[in-house]
C-alpha cells in the first residue's frame, strides 16, 4: 500500500510523460487487484479485507469531498456526516421504504438531494465566521441524525433495511435467481512467501452479492477515480484559484472581484454532493441504514482524516482517510485500546507533523518563506518567536 | 401544548438549573476561545473527570444510600473540592501536553483542534478502560470499587432527595434547584470579578486583545494560558458536582453531549464573552425544556441547535457579542 501510494505523487510532473502514464496504469491495476491478492502482512487477518478496502474507498471519497470544503475553501465543517446521511437515507427511502426504484436511478437523485441540502444549510450559515460555522455545521449533523431517529417516516431508531444491491451484470432474474457471471476471477493464495492461484475462491465479476465485497470495492474505487479526476480539474480551474484566494484572505479576494460568498457556497455544495455520493454507496453495500451509522463522532473522524493527511493535498487526504480506516482494522487484536491509541496518535501527529502527512504544496512553500523571514528579522535569536505565539485573527 | 402551560414554572426553573450547569462548562470554552481563539474540544473530558471524582469521593467515604443532611453536605463540599482539583489538574495537563507544543510552533488553529480531539478521545477512553489500566498496574484488587463497570453508567451511591422550599407559580422550588442556580451564579460572579479586577485577569484580557503587544508589555503569555485553562477546569469541577447532584449518573462518554451543549451555549451568548456564557447557558437550558414540552422530549437536542442557527442568523456574534478583550475593568 505505502509503496504504491508513494509512487503516485512522484508521478506528478517529475517523471517524463510516457513512464508517468505507465506508473499510473500500474498503480490503478494494483489497486483494483488488491482484494484478490490477499497480500500477507497488509491484509487484515481478523476481518474481510475486501470489506475493509470498500470502507477505505468510501472514506477516501468522503475525505476528497471534505477536502474541497476544509482544504481548498478553508471552511471548517464538523457536520459533514449530515450529507453522508442524506445520501444514504435518500437511497434507503426511494429503493426500500417508500419506493422501489432501481439503484442507478436513485444514485443521481441522492447526490442532488445531498447537494440541495448543502445549499440550504450553506446559504444562511456561510455568512457567519469560521468558528461559528464549525458549531453550526456540527448542529446540522446532529439534527439530521435526530430527525432520522425520531421520525417514523424515516425509519425511526431501527432504520431502514432491505436496500437493494446495485444491479449485477448480467442482471439477476426477477424471482431472485442468480444468473451466471460474465466471468470469474480467481484469488491468489500464499504459502509462506510463494503465491499461487487459488481455484477455490473466485470473485464473480460484477455480481453484487452479500458475501463477496470485492465487486463493491471495485465500484467504489471507480467512483474514487472519477472524483479524483474531477478534483484535479476543478482545483486547477478558475474556481480552484478563487477558493484558494478566499481561504487565504477573504477581504482581499472580495476586493479583487472574487464573489467569495458564492464560491464558498459552491464549495459547500460540491462537498455535499460528494458526501452524498459516498453515503449512497455505503447504503447499497450495507443494505440497511440506521441513525447510529451517522454519529457525530464520524464527522470528527472525517475531519481528522483530512487534517492528518494534509488538508489541501489530495494525495495526503487519501492517505489520511485510508489510515483512519485501516489502522484500527489491522490492529484488531488491541480492539479495546483502539480508540485510546487513535486519540494519542492524533495528538502526536498534530504536535510533530502539524501540516499533515503530505502537506499541500502551498503550505510547504509558505512555511519555507516564513522561516526565511524569521531568520532575516531576528538572526539566530529565536526568543522573539514567543511574541507571535498566537496568530492574529 | 396544554402540558407546556400547565407546567410553565416547573419547566422554566428546571431549565434554569440545567442552564446554569451548561453555563459553568461553557465558561471553559469561552475563556480558552477568548484568549487563544481555539475551540478547546477536550474541555468536555475535563468536566467528565470531575463527575467521576465526585462519585469516587462518595465511594471513598463509604457513603450509603441514606445519609443525614449534615454528612451529605460534608460529602458534597469535599467532593466539590476534589472535583475542582481533578478537573483543574486535567485542564492543566491538557494545556501542557496538547496545546503548549503547538502554541510554541505557532501552528494553524485547525491543527490545535485535531490535537484537542485526539486528547479528548484519549482521555475519555482512558476513563472507559480504567479497569484494564488498573489491571496493568496490578492495582485491580485494591481499586475494584472505583474501576468496576468501566464502560457502564456509574451513579452516586447516595440518593439526594430534593426538599421543596417555596412556591413560584404552582411549582415547588426545591433545595437542589436553588443550590444549583445559586452556586453557578456565585462561581460566575467570582470569575467575572477575577477577570476584571485581578492582575492575572488583566493579563488575560491583554493577551485576548493583542498577544504580541501584551508580550511586549511584560505579560507572561504561558502563565496566562495556564491560568485560563485552570480557571476553566475549576468551573468544570463545580459544574460536575452540580451535575451529579442533579442528574446523579455519569459515564466515560458523558462529557461529549454536555460539551457540545455547553459549547453551543458559549456560541449562543457570544463566544469569548464571560457574561455571554451565562446568558447563553440559561437561554439554552430554558429553551430546551420549553421546546421538549411543546414538541416532544425526543426533539430536545434539535431545539437547541435550531435555536443556535436562528440566533446566529440574526446576531452573527451571539447574543452579547464576543469580547473578552474588550471587557473593561
Amino acid at each position: 500500500m505505502s509503496a504504491a501510494s508513494s509512487t503516485r505523487p512522484k508521478a506528478k510532473g517529475k517523471v517524463p510523460k510516457p513512464p508517468k502514464a505507465v506508473i499510473i496504469a500500474i498503480a490503478v491495476v494494483f489497486f483494483y487487484a488488491l482484494p484478490l491478492l490477499h497480500l500477507p502482512i497488509i491484509s487484515t487477518p481478523d476481518s474481510d479485507f475486501a470489506g475493509v478496502l470498500f470502507t477505505m474507498a468510501i472514506y477516501v471519497i468522503v475525505a476528497l469531498g471534505l477536502n474541497v470544503v476544509v482544504g481548498y475553501a478553508g471552511l471548517l465543517d464538523l457536520g459533514y456526516v449530515g450529507f453522508y446521511a442524506v445520501g444514504a437515507y435518500t437511497v434507503a427511502m426511494l429503493t426500500s421504504a417508500h419506493g422501489s426504484l432501481p439503484f442507478l436511478v436513485v444514485l443521481p437523485i441522492a447526490v442532488v438531494v445531498a447537494m440541495i441540502s448543502g445549499v440550504i444549510l450553506g446559504a444562511p450559515t456561510l455568512r457567519v465566521r469560521g468558528d461559528y460555522l464549525a458549531i453550526v455545521t456540527l448542529g446540522f449533523g446532529e439534527i439530521i441524525r435526530l430527525a432520522a431517529t425520531n421520525s417514523d417516516w424515516l425509519g425511526g431508531a431501527r432504520g431502514v433495511s432491505k436496500i437493494p444491491a446495485p444491479p449485477s451484470i448480467p442482471p439477476n432474474k426477477a424471482d431472485g435467481t442468480v444468473t451466471d457471471p460474465l466471468f470469474e476471477i480467481p484469488h491468489i493464495k500464499w504459502d509462506g512467501i510463494i503465491p499461487s492461484i487459488d481455484d477455490e475462491t473466485k470473485t464473480r465479476f460484477l455480481k453484487f452479492g452479500v458475501l463477496d465485497a470485492a465487486p463493491y470495492y471495485w465500484m467504489a474505487l471507480t467512483v474514487v477515480l472519477v472524483v479524483l479526476i474531477a478534483d484535479v480539474l476543478i482545483k486547477n480551474s478558475r474556481v480552484g484559484r478563487a477558493w484558494e484566494a478566499t481561504r487565504e484572505d477573504e477581504d482581499a479576494a472580495e476586493i479583487m472581484g472574487v464573489p467569495t460568498f458564492r464560491y464558498k457556497l459552491l464549495a459547500f455544495a460540491m462537498g455535499a454532493f460528494v458526501g452524498g455520493l459516498a453515503g449512497a454507496l455505503f447504503a447499497t453495500r450495507q443494505s440497511f441504514v440506521n441513525p447510529q451509522s451517522f454519529a457525530l463522532l464520524l464527522s470528527i473522524l472525517f475531519v481528522a482524516a483530512v487534517v492528518v493527511g494534509g488538508q489541501g493535498n489530495r494525495w495526503g487526504v487519501i492517505i489520511g482517510a485510508s489510515l483512519v480506516v485501516y489502522l484500527p482494522e489491522r490492529f484488531r487484536e488491541f480492539a479495546d485500546f483502539r480508540v485510546l491509541f487513535f486519540g494519542l496518535a492524533l495528538m502526536l501527529l498534530a504536535i510533530f507533523r502539524p501540516e499533515g502527512i503530505l502537506p499541500a504544496g502551498r503550505t510547504r512553500r509558505a512555511k519555507a518563506v516564513e522561516e526565511e523571514l524569521i531568520a532575516v528579522e531576528e538572526g539566530s535569536d529565536t526568543d522573539g518567536a514567543e511574541a507571535e505565539v498566537k496568530p492574529s485573527a | 401544548m396544554q402540558f407546556f402551560f400547565d407546567h410553565f414554572f416547573e419547566l422554566t426553573i428546571t431549565g434554569l438549573a440545567l442552564g446554569s450547569i451548561y453555563a459553568l462548562v461553557a465558561l471553559g470554552y469561552t475563556m480558552v476561545y477568548g484568549v487563544l481563539q481555539l475551540i478547546n474540544f477536550a474541555h468536555s473530558e475535563v468536566f467528565m473527570y470531575g463527575t467521576f471524582s465526585v462519585v469516587w469521593v462518595f465511594y471513598l467515604f463509604g457513603a450509603g444510600a441514606d445519609q443525614s443532611t449534615g454528612s451529605l453536605i460534608g460529602l458534597l463540599v469535599a467532593s466539590m473540592i476534589v472535583a475542582m482539583v481533578v478537573s483543574g489538574g486535567v485542564a492543566l495537563l491538557l494545556e501542557r501536553v496538547a496545546y503548549r507544543p503547538l502554541l510554541k510552533k505557532n501552528s494553524p488553529k485547525l491543527v490545535a483542534l485535531i490535537s484537542a480531539i485526539g486528547a479528548s478521545f484519549a482521555l475519555a477512553e482512558a476513563m472507559g478502560l480504567r479497569d484494564r489500566i488498573a489491571g496493568f498496574l496490578g492495582l485491580e484488587g485494591t481499586l475494584t470499587k472505583y474501576v468496576a463497570g468501566a464502560r457502564d453508567n456509574r451513579s452516586l451511591p447516595t440518593t439526594i432527595t430534593p426538599d421543596p422550599l417555596f412556591k413560584i407559580g404552582d411549582y415547588n422550588v426545591t433545595t437542589v434547584d436553588l443550590l444549583v442556580i445559586v452556586m453557578a451564579l456565585l462561581m460566575m460572579f467570582a470569575l467575572d470579578r477575577f477577570v476584571r479586577r485581578s492582575r492575572l485577569g488583566r493579563g488575560m484580557r491583554a493577551v485576548a486583545q493583542d498577544p504580541s503587544s501584551a508580550a511586549l508589555m511584560g505579560v507572561n503569555s504561558t502563565r496566562v494560558y495556564q491560568v485560563t485553562f485552570l480557571l476553566g477546569g475549576l468551573m468544570a469541577g463545580v459544574a460536575a458536582t452540580l451535575y451529579m447532584i442533579r442528574i446523579g449518573t455519569t459515564r466515560f462518554d458523558a462529557g461529549f453531549i454536555l460539551g457540545v451543549k455547553a459549547f453551543t451555549a458559549a456560541v449562543l451568548g457570544g463566544i469569548g464573552n464571560l457574561r455571554g456564557a451565562l446568558v447563553g447557558g440559561l437561554v439554552l437550558g430554558v429553551a430546551e425544556n420549553w421546546g421538549s414540552a411543546i414538541i416532544g422530549t425526543e426533539w430536545k437536542d434539535v431545539v437547541a441547535f435550531v435555536l443556535l442557527v436562528v440566533i446566529l442568523l440574526f446576531r452573527p456574534t451571539g447574543l452579547l457579542g464576543e469580547s473578552l478583550g474588550k471587557a473593561r475593568a
